[in-house]
């Protein structure tokens, strides 16, 4: 071995202890009274099976986890999504997914609370069938009032600025806009909104619903939003496992490329190689 | 004494209270909710929340979902 090799060989080592001690480095997420390394957050939903289900959770690094609250079927067998799904391992906010009042929805988390799943809860009042957008004005009203009872409350909502801070000024724990509307895959619709809220509330904002591949994700994360919570665009995908994967890629390069803090963008080039010392023939 | 147990009616035998009517229905697992008359009862609670003919119950519990 000649003496460069050895320095590529340093070289190499150098940046790839540096990579390392950079991803560690990298900011952590909050919550209330929680901690995450994963800013990324993943419902439970349509997923072919329990199996599958508990394999892209674990792909995706995802340590926050959303379910959903329903009747049990009393004939049939009673399996549990909670049988592959460790409480130990993964914070659980159950949601009120399918509620359309604010008294279904305060019930939803109390219930929730009661089945041992834990006082943070993602509120959703739906507003609207075909489009799934939440009633905001419910969602304002059922979050008051689930602050007052105790619970950490982590709103679905529109990317509407102003409502954003009526639902930190009540008490809310995050706001959770959302990029579209609910299993569109459409990606952030408008990043204007969402970069506005950022400025707007000091609570973190997590972009809800909406996502559709590893680039959407990317691009929501590098506005700077504190989390990105999503279902379908994983389980809906022909490969969940492998698209869990990307998707957990996608959020720490985006968050990463935040904290970089990337370059303007300009309508004319700028040379990157000095332009004195060009030879003169 | 019939009970609308999430929203099929049942009939009921032994159970004088939510916990022995968990255990009639063969519900055991820890994290089930129950609301009785609309009302959620909490867990500590289901021993001594004794039911009643025409009683309206629902019994939920965790399952796959995101948004």
């Amino acid at each position: 071995m000649v003496d460069s090799d050895f320095k590529n060989v340093f070289f190499v080592k150098f940046f790839l202890n540096f990579s390392e001690d950079f991803k560690m480095n990298s900011s952590q997420l909050k919550i209330g009274d929680r901690t995450f390394t994963s800013r990324l957050i993943v419902g439970t939903g349509k997923y072919a099976s329990f199996e599958e289900t508990r394999d892209a959770i674990a792909a995706s690094g995802a340590e926050m986890i959303t379910l959903a609250v329903r009747r049990i079927e009393l004939d049939k067998a009673k399996d549990s999504i909670l049988n592959f799904l460790d409480p130990k391992t993964y914070c659980f906010l159950p949601n009120t997914a399918g509620c359309y009042t604010v008294k279904e929805a305060v019930m939803t988390c109390q219930l929730a609370r009661e089945a041992g799943l834990g006082n943070m809860v993602k509120v959703e009042v739906i507003g609207d069938e075909k489009t799934l957008f939440p009633d905001n004005e419910a969602t304002l009203e059922a979050s008051k009032i689930l602050v007052k009872d105790g619970f950490q409350v982590l709103p679905y909502c529109t990317d509407d600025v102003v409502l954003c801070k009526k639902l930190e000024e009540v008490g809310c724990s995050a706001v959770m806009p959302l990029a579209a509307p609910i299993g569109s895959g459409l990606g952030v619709c408008n990043p204007f909104t969402i970069k506005l809220i950022l400025e707007a509330v000091q609570v973190p904002v997590i972009v809800d619903a909406g996502v559709g591949t590893a680039s959407d994700a990317c691009r929501a994360m590098e506005l700077g939003i504190d989390g990105l919570l999503m279902n379908t665009a994983i389980a809906g995908a022909q490969d969940p496992i492998k698209m869990a994967c990307a998707m957990k890629a996608a959020v720490e390069c985006g968050r990463q490329a935040f904290e970089a803090g990337r370059i303007p963008k300009k309508l004319y080039a700028s040379a990157s190689s000095p332009l004195n010392g060009l030879i003169d023939i | 004494m019939v009970l609308k147990i999430n929203g099929e009616e049942k009939n009921i035998s032994s159970s004088i209270n939510l916990a022995e009517l968990l255990l009639e229905l063969e519900i055991v697992s820890p994290h089930c909710a129950v609301a009785l008359n609309q009302e959620v009862v909490p867990s500590s609670k289901l021993k001594q929340t004794k039911i009643h003919d025409g009683d309206n119950v629902e019994i939920v519990h965790a399952v796959g979902g995101g948004l």
